[in-house]
């Protein structure tokens, strides 16, 4: 507990039922553990913004690292954030130290989720993940984590973390891989090269052997369409500007970030030269304000390499869309020096600057996975008996999303099945005795009276 | 007297076995959710480190010299020409020091569930059940063990073990058991007590031992389709074996990105 912080609440109660008095009642804090008063110590998000950074600068294993070529003169740092989630890694290192196997990738769209049924509390999971996304619920003994919102992605929306992003700089895209290249990619023997190896099992889906392999397979065609227009694909694989967060956990993470270009077009016009120029940006890599070896370690097990080529991409981009503003004329060597033409960096500028939520969003909804079938295989996850999804009025998941687009050649999808519609026909509606109050008559509690059936 | 002796020895023990039989699978069938260990070393981990393996490993022990001292009759060892000492000697060190390890071990836990204000908070009604009788089954036990061997005069592989096989073959010997010293009767009946509580409590994390990890790929993959209803008449659930296994050449799989720029 000391590691994590203990979970508290204030006694709001004193507000109002405080004797009356000189002072103005307060709301003392209390530990949600034990219920006692506890003097508020740490908390989530508790070092954010700078907090306590002096205190924590000295064990950031990163800088411990670099710290050879970095000064500490912390007030001259340039602060970003780095919001992290579960990375629902290609090669889960907590689904592997599961002893009960409860924790399982989705064959359909490598979602990693906590099955909490058959979660036993072991923990392994918590000391397992070396991005520290799981966590112990200590009042149900059981391992929580982020479920990457998955009855909105089957539905086709995003995130709820990338859809309120006010910076909106979350991009959702669907990556095409081969699974069967993830264990040899992720035990290649030097750290540096575990960057390549997982590009390396990313598939093209461009590529007509590609696509066809992966229908063949079961992947729906317009998830491949999908991944073809997917934002992640190009910042990854065509613009190569993303990097993976920490590859050398060598859990093959899928967030990837692009490197924050430092205020440096300040701090070049500062010295007397024109910041916005491509060959000065280029120059002032090398002595940004977060030293690119920092951020090489964080993204690329120490490979300055990748980083510099994305920072160089973000440079040449606003050398290149500033000239494109101010009307002068394009200068095509600037998009060759970084390995793009024109067009390219172009379409990658309107990807980064201008992308409207259908281009950063490009989500297939499940679906179509299982058009033509119908059944199981339809309908949100969380329609489960008793589940969260279950509304009260039968109006099913319909309330909460937006209605899945039918895709061209599907059978109606389930949720099409009308007011009232929410069990498919044949299926003998369950009622779960255990969760009745005693009270009142449950639905399907027993067979409708003929007057009923209309 | 001999109905006392009928009901304790001879009725009882099939009560206790269809409720730890049939309450084990109710709890399977409808609170799947609820079978955990509940652990509290979020709350207090220093204690728990030692007392939590002396116990278990303790506990795992004396489980195995039950097994032995049970089920395996005396003429077998007799057959096997181990002689009566040396096998009284080895339950002696062996079994005595397990419990010892068992019964040091649930005490610093029950010290510690008592005493840590969190862990109290946390601990549920049937826990407040289960250690009072957990530690009686313990103690009585080591003190049969310990006072057993000293004395020789009771030898339990002609009493108790007669008795407890003969229930399974349906027919109980209910004076094999009604002979025995008190200190057995008081094992045998909080052990009773014991299993009747085992569904109902957290004891119910014994089967959750992770056999199926020596077996299984590392990576689990599930289909979406193939979710475990938590409800009644699911019974489907299995997980679709490894990737290789399913042999996809291309899974899908989404990524997100963050961007910022200065």
């Amino acid at each position: 507990m000391d590691d994590y912080y203990e979970p508290w609440t204030y006694d709001y109660e004193n507000l109002t039922a405080a004797p009356l008095g000189d002072d103005v009642p307060t709301a003392p804090p209390r530990s949600l553990v034990d219920g006692r008063p506890t003097a508020v110590t740490g908390g989530p998000n508790w070092d954010d913004d700078l907090g306590g950074g002096p205190a924590h600068l000295a064990g950031d294993p990163v800088l411990r690292k670099v710290s050879d070529d970095v000064r500490l003169e912390y007030e001259n740092a340039f602060m970003f954030y780095l919001p992290r989630i579960c990375e629902h890694c290609l090669n889960p290192s907590c689904v592997a130290a599961c002893p009960s196997g409860a924790i399982y990738k989705r064959i359909e769209d490598g979602i990693v989720l906590v099955d909490q049924d058959r979660c036993r509390g072991w923990r392994m999971c918590v000391s397992g993940c070396p991005y520290k996304k799981i966590y112990f619920n200590h009042r149900t003994g059981k391992a929580e984590k982020c479920t990457f919102c998955y009855p909105r992605i089957e539905a086709g929306e995003p995130t709820v973390c990338s859809e309120t992003c006010v910076g909106r700089l979350r991009y959702l895209g669907v990556i095409l891989y081969d699974p069967d290249l993830v264990g040899e990619a992720a035990s290649v023997e030097d750290d540096r090269d575990l960057y390549r190896a997982q590009l390396g099992c990313f598939l093209d889906p461009d590529d007509p052997d590609v696509a066809a392999a992966a229908e063949a397979s079961g992947v729906p065609h317009d998830w491949i369409t999908a991944a073809r227009r997917s934002p992640v694909h190009a910042l990854i694989n065509r613009y190569r500007v993303a990097l993976p967060l920490h590859p050398e956990y060598r859990t093959m993470p899928m967030v990837w970030y692009i490197p924050p270009l430092s205020p440096i077009v300040d701090a070049l016009a500062g010295t007397g030269n024109d910041g916005e120029d491509a060959g000065n940006l280029f120059g002032a890599i090398d002595s940004l304000r977060i030293p690119v070896s920092y951020l090489a370690e964080l993204f690329t097990a120490g490979d300055p390499e990748p980083v510099r080529d994305s920072l160089r991409r973000l440079a040449a981009m606003r050398a290149h869309m500033r000239r494109a503003n101010l009307g002068e004329p394009e200068d095509p060597g600037i998009a060759r020096s970084v390995g793009m033409d024109t067009a390219e960096m172009q379409r990658m500028y309107r990807l980064l600057a201008l992308a409207k939520y259908e281009e950063r969003y490009v989500i297939p909804t499940a679906y179509s996975a299982a058009s033509g079938t119908g059944g199981d295989g339809c309908g949100c996850s969380l329609d489960t008996p008793g589940g969260p999804g279950m509304m009260p009025d039968g109006s099913s998941a319909d309330a909460f999303h937006a209605p899945p687009k039918p895709p061209p050649q599907a059978a109606e999808p389930v949720h099409a099945a009308g007011p009232g519609g929410d069990d498919p026909p044949g299926r003998p509606r369950r009622v779960n005795l255990l969760n009745w109050n005693g009270h009142g008559r449950p639905d399907g509690l027993f067979p409708p009276r003929p007057q009923e059936e209309t | 007297m001999k109905h006392l002796n009928i009901t304790l020895w001879g009725v009882l023990p099939y009560l206790v076995l269809l409720l730890f039989v049939a309450g084990s699978a109710w709890r399977y069938r409808y609170d799947r959710f609820g079978i955990t260990t509940r652990s509290s070393q979020l709350h207090e981990s220093r204690l728990l480190r030692v007392a939590s393996p002396l116990f278990h490993v303790g506990l795992l022990l004396v489980v195995g010299g039950h097994v032995i001292g049970l089920v395996v009759p005396e003429s077998l060892t007799e057959r096997l020409m181990i002689p009566e000492s040396a096998y009284r000697a080895n339950a002696l060190a062996v079994g005595g020091t397990a419990g010892l390890a068992a019964v040091a071990g649930l005490a610093v836990l029950v010290w510690r569930r008592l005493r840590t204000r969190a862990v109290r908070i946390s601990s549920r009604p049937s826990d407040r059940a289960l250690y009072p009788v957990l530690a009686v089954v313990l103690v009585a036990g080591l003190v049969a063990t310990l006072a057993g061997s000293r004395s020789g005069d009771y030898d339990y592989r002609l009493g108790v073990s007669v008795w407890f096989r003969s229930l399974f073959a349906l027919d109980p010997d209910v004076t094999a058991m009604s002979d025995a010293p008190l200190t057995f009767q008081i094992h045998t009946l909080a052990g009773m007590a014991l299993f009747a509580l085992w569904p109902f409590s957290r004891l119910m994390h014994a089967f959750a031992a992770p056999v199926g990890y020596l077996v299984r790929p590392y990576v689990v993959y599930r289909s979406r389709g193939s979710r475990v209803d938590p409800g009644p008449g699911s019974g489907n659930g299995g997980r679709s074996g490894s990737a290789r296994a399913a042999g996809r050449p291309a899974a899908a799989s989404h990524a997100f990105d963050g961007q910022r720029r200065g």
